[in-house]
């Protein structure tokens, strides 16, 4: 099984290149982050994904974590690389220094969190829910709160959960029966019970602080009635240690399809102590806080996985030998030509390649975006780039996801027979991040969320952060004889996403469930088109660098890979655009009996 | 660059805190770490189309595997309290700044770039480490057994033949004590060990210990150290290569095996094909 090796050439390209990281120096509060900090870190990183996360992956998804008496374990090797993890600064790099935290810009922890993906997917849930649970107690609670909680948090002594989800209901939390009972001290009795809680119990910290959705008493029905509330595992003693345990315990873990070494935890909360996080009534909002940065983390999760899956069919199909090339043997002195000459191998091969690189891209656009928003001095830059995450986040979550499931199924093809046997590890990919559709809010949720409140909001103006960027440059280089063949399949990719997002927005006002109908074919005409967007632009930076400096062919590479993503990929937008523009009869019309 | 008298350096006693807050004195020891910014070992390397040397450019580069284990044996003696200040040295270009700044990472103290953009052979660097030598005035100077690129496995003996010094080299265990260097060796036949009179020169082998990973904390926080960049020429010392490199090549592809009939032919190819005995 080829090993994972963290793409640094490409993440330096995307962050430096593209993106213009080393103006993140001049943003304040990032005065330290100039190259020759970040280099180093991405190269720590990824040094500590490839040697201590990914040799536990294979062997991480055979054992699974063990339920036993209220207690997980879980697989051989976690405890020993989560304290490595932990020690080397790793679950603080993008939290608030004040809290003990590394403050590292988005743009660096994204490359990050991606290779920890690739690297091991079910251990990045541990640090992830952290990472959320940190989001909605920083952004929300108390100082009180924040004090006693974060700073274990952000150093990883103890881990946090989101627990929201019930056997009842997930997409509509409306409907959470979890109560929340107010005690005379001030805190509150919680009951009630999570399931699909990631990282609810395990032995990875030695204590875990839930964030729980519940409702007060006398709250009104609906979203509405929703508090966010705070109950640590072990009620935490004047000094800070962990005390005596507190009445939530997981009732049992999940046996899935795949993440196996993630525990999913089903927790009962028998009157466990709580303290309130924010106001009342407004859970949700702290809740959608954690949960927008989650669904960035989520897509670079299909990102991740795309990206790994793609190093081990290309190790396979150089190696592999059958058949000979349908234009006569490449290599006659061997037995069989290598598999790459295919171009149905090449087919998948380059897809896997311009889905990941195409969606590195889109990440690290998001993720300049979102340190533009806490960072830039000047409020309005703040506010476009605030729009342009509200509105991409959907599509990052969604598409990234989406391609990210395509490309590791892509991936395990490749191998053939081989890639159904476990022991390869091409197989565990598609498993692994199936779920990644599936949570976080669902993907047609994503895409309800895009065309029903991000493309209407404030009549359009997020929609203009990513139309307004993106035809000024289709017109900027309509004379680029070199860009041509990227400009114009770009050109015509743009003006079918607006003819769309005009005809999508007109009849969703006549009727919203043509909206609903168009809402997942649309989102992935918009996500196409913003990679095709990306990838003329990529291939704009590196057709000048084509040539003697670039020995190692990096260059060339990229913009052949863009060649391929615009002429065999990005043609989906034709058939995309004729379906959102045949409406939705076709499917409400039919009779509910029939199914 | 002034002699020091090792005598005098190696009782070189400091003020410092005792635990129960009076003033003891203490050992100021000091070692220094020599690291080489070499091809990383998982580059799989192209000889150049005109044959003078291998393709670097664009190629990755880390620090010589041994050398991680020397920084990374530094390290342990300074948290054990028997090294007070790790100096690590480069010799190299302006990029082997990077090997120098992990050096920081991980815990050395200080370091120092000799810079230089041409080829330093091992003879030279031990020449140049023997003028650092003098000038820092270490007890102790670890090296790696060899640097993965040119697997010369010189420099270390050389720089203790240049100093006077003893050595230590292919160390698998290294324990200080009492002004003494106690390091077992891997040799042919097992294990060797021998006692060093400090100051001392080590080089590692791979069993020594196992390199950390540095914290982000701590990489952040090695931007902040010292970095002194000495051009080479300044030295004033002769480090003009002996060797000329005619002709580099790829080493020729494996060919399939070949079945004998008897130990007879087999004598035969082994002296007039391979030509091996």
């Amino acid at each position: 099984m080829a090993s994972y090796k963290a793409p640094l050439r490409d993440m330096r390209f995307v962050l430096f290149e593209l993106m213009g990281g080393d103006d993140i120096a001049s943003l304040p509060g990032y005065e330290e982050f100039t190259r020759d900090l970040i280099d180093p870190v991405l190269e720590e990183a990824a040094k500590l994904c490839e040697q201590v996360l990914h040799p536990l992956n294979r062997s991480g998804d055979e054992e699974g974590c063990t339920f036993e008496n209220g207690v997980v374990r879980t697989p051989k090797g976690f405890i020993d690389a989560y304290r490595q993890f932990r020690e080397g600064g790793w679950t603080s790099i993008a939290c608030d220094p004040e809290y003990g935290g590394q403050g590292l810009p988005k743009a660096v922890d994204t490359l990050i969190v991606e290779m920890i993906c690739s690297a091991n997917l079910s251990f990045s849930l541990y640090p992830g829910l952290t990472q959320g649970a940190y989001v909605a107690l920083h952004g929300f609670g108390s100082d009180a709160l924040k004090q006693t909680y974060l700073p274990k948090m952000v150093e990883g002594t103890w881990s946090g959960t989101m627990c929201l989800t019930e056997p009842h209901c997930g997409t509509d939390l409306g409907l959470l029966r979890t109560r929340a009972v107010p005690q005379d001290d001030g805190s509150y009795k919680i009951t009630g019970t999570k399931i699909f809680i990631s990282a609810g119990e395990h032995d990875l910290t030695e204590n875990i602080i839930h964030l729980v959705l519940a409702r007060l008493p006398g709250a009104p029905k609906g979203t509405k009635g929703i508090s966010m509330f705070l109950a640590p595992k072990y009620l935490v003693n004047e000094d800070g240690s962990p005390g005596p345990r507190n009445g939530v315990a997981c009732g049992s873990i999940e046996h899935k399809m795949g993440i196996k070494a993630s525990s999913t935890c089903v927790m009962n909360f028998d009157g466990a102590k709580g303290w309130l996080v924010g106001e009342p009534g407004k859970g949700m909002r702290a809740m959608f806080a954690m949960m927008n940065a989650e669904r960035l983390a989520v897509g670079m999760q299909g990102l991740g996985v795309a990206e790994a899956s793609y190093q081990g069919a290309v190790a396979y199909a150089r190696e592999r030998l059958q058949g000979r090339s349908l234009s006569g043997a490449k290599h006659p002195e061997k037995s069989a030509d290598p598999i790459i000459v295919h171009p149905d191998v090449r087919r998948m091969l380059l897809t896997q390649r311009a889905y990941a690189e195409g969606c590195r891209a889109l990440a690290a656009w998001a993720a300049r975006s979102l340190d533009l928003e806490s960072r830039h001095p000047d409020p309005e830059v703040r506010r476009e780039a605030e729009d342009f995450v509200a509105l991409v986040t959907p599509v990052v979550k969604a598409m990234m996801t989406d391609l990210g499931s395509e490309a590791a199924n892509l991936g395990m093809q490749v191998l053939g027979g081989h890639g159904y046997i476990r022991e390869h590890g091409m197989e565990q990919y598609v498993r692994d991040c199936r779920i990644a559709q599936i949570y976080e809010g669902t993907n047609g949720i994503q895409a309800l969320d895009l065309v029903g409140r991000k493309l209407p909001a404030n009549a359009g103006r997020l929609l203009r952060r990513f139309f307004h960027p993106v035809s000024d440059y289709i017109e900027a280089k309509n004379d680029d004889k070199a860009l041509r063949e990227f400009v114009e399949p770009l050109g015509k990719a743009f003006t079918r996403l607006q003819q769309a997002t005009g005809a999508v927005a007109r009849a969703g006002l006549r009727n919203p469930e043509e909206a609903g109908a168009a809402a997942t074919d649309y989102l992935r005409l918009f996500g196409l088109t913003a990679l095709a967007y990306l990838w003329t632009r990529m291939a704009e930076i590196s057709l000048p660098k084509v040539g003697d400096a670039d020995s190692d062919g990096f260059y060339v590479a990229k913009v052949a890979t863009a060649r391929f993503y615009m002429q065999r990929l990005l043609p989906q937008t034709g058939a995309l655009f004729a379906s959102i523009m045949a409406g939705g009869k076709s499917m409400m019309a039919f009779e509910e009996a029939a199914f | 660059m002034k002699k020091s008298a090792n005598v005098a350096q190696r009782d070189r006693i400091v003020p410092a805190a005792a635990d129960d807050g009076s003033e003891k004195e203490e050992y100021w020891m000091k070692a220094l770490v020599a690291v080489k910014r070499v091809v990383d070992y998982n580059v799989r390397i192209r000889v150049k189309a005109d044959n003078s040397g291998v393709e670097t450019a664009n190629v990755k580069f880390s620090a010589n595997p041994f050398d991680e284990i020397a920084v990374e044996e530094a390290v342990r003696l300074k948290e054990a309290g028997v090294v007070s200040e790790i100096v690590v040295i480069s010799i190299g270009p302006a990029a082997a700044q990077e090997v120098l700044r992990s050096a920081l990472a991980l815990g050395a103290d200080r370091a120092i770039l000799v810079q230089s953009e041409d080829e330093v052979e091992p003879l030279a660097v031990a020449k140049i480490l023997k003028a650092l030598c003098e000038r820092e005035a270490p007890q102790l100077a670890i090296l790696g057994k060899q640097a993965i690129d040119d697997d010369s496995n010189q420099t270390g003996q050389s720089l203790a033949a240049l100093l006077g010094w003893p050595q230590g080299t292919f160390a698998s265990k290294l324990v200080i004590s009492d002004g003494r260097a106690e390091v077992t060796r891997e040799v042919d036949g097992g294990l060797e060990t021998v006692s060093l009179a400090l100051p001392a020169v080590v080089t590692t082998d791979l069993r020594l210990n196992e390199p950390r990973y540095a914290s982000l904390p701590n990489i952040m926080k090695a931007r902040k150290k010292t970095l002194e960049i000495i051009p080479a020429a300044e030295l004033g010392l002769d480090i003009a290569p002996r060797l000329t490199t005619l002709r580099v090549e790829a080493p020729p592809k494996r060919a399939a095996g070949v079945k004998v009939a008897n130990v007879a032919a087999l004598v035969d190819k082994l002296k007039n094909e391979a030509k091996v005995i």
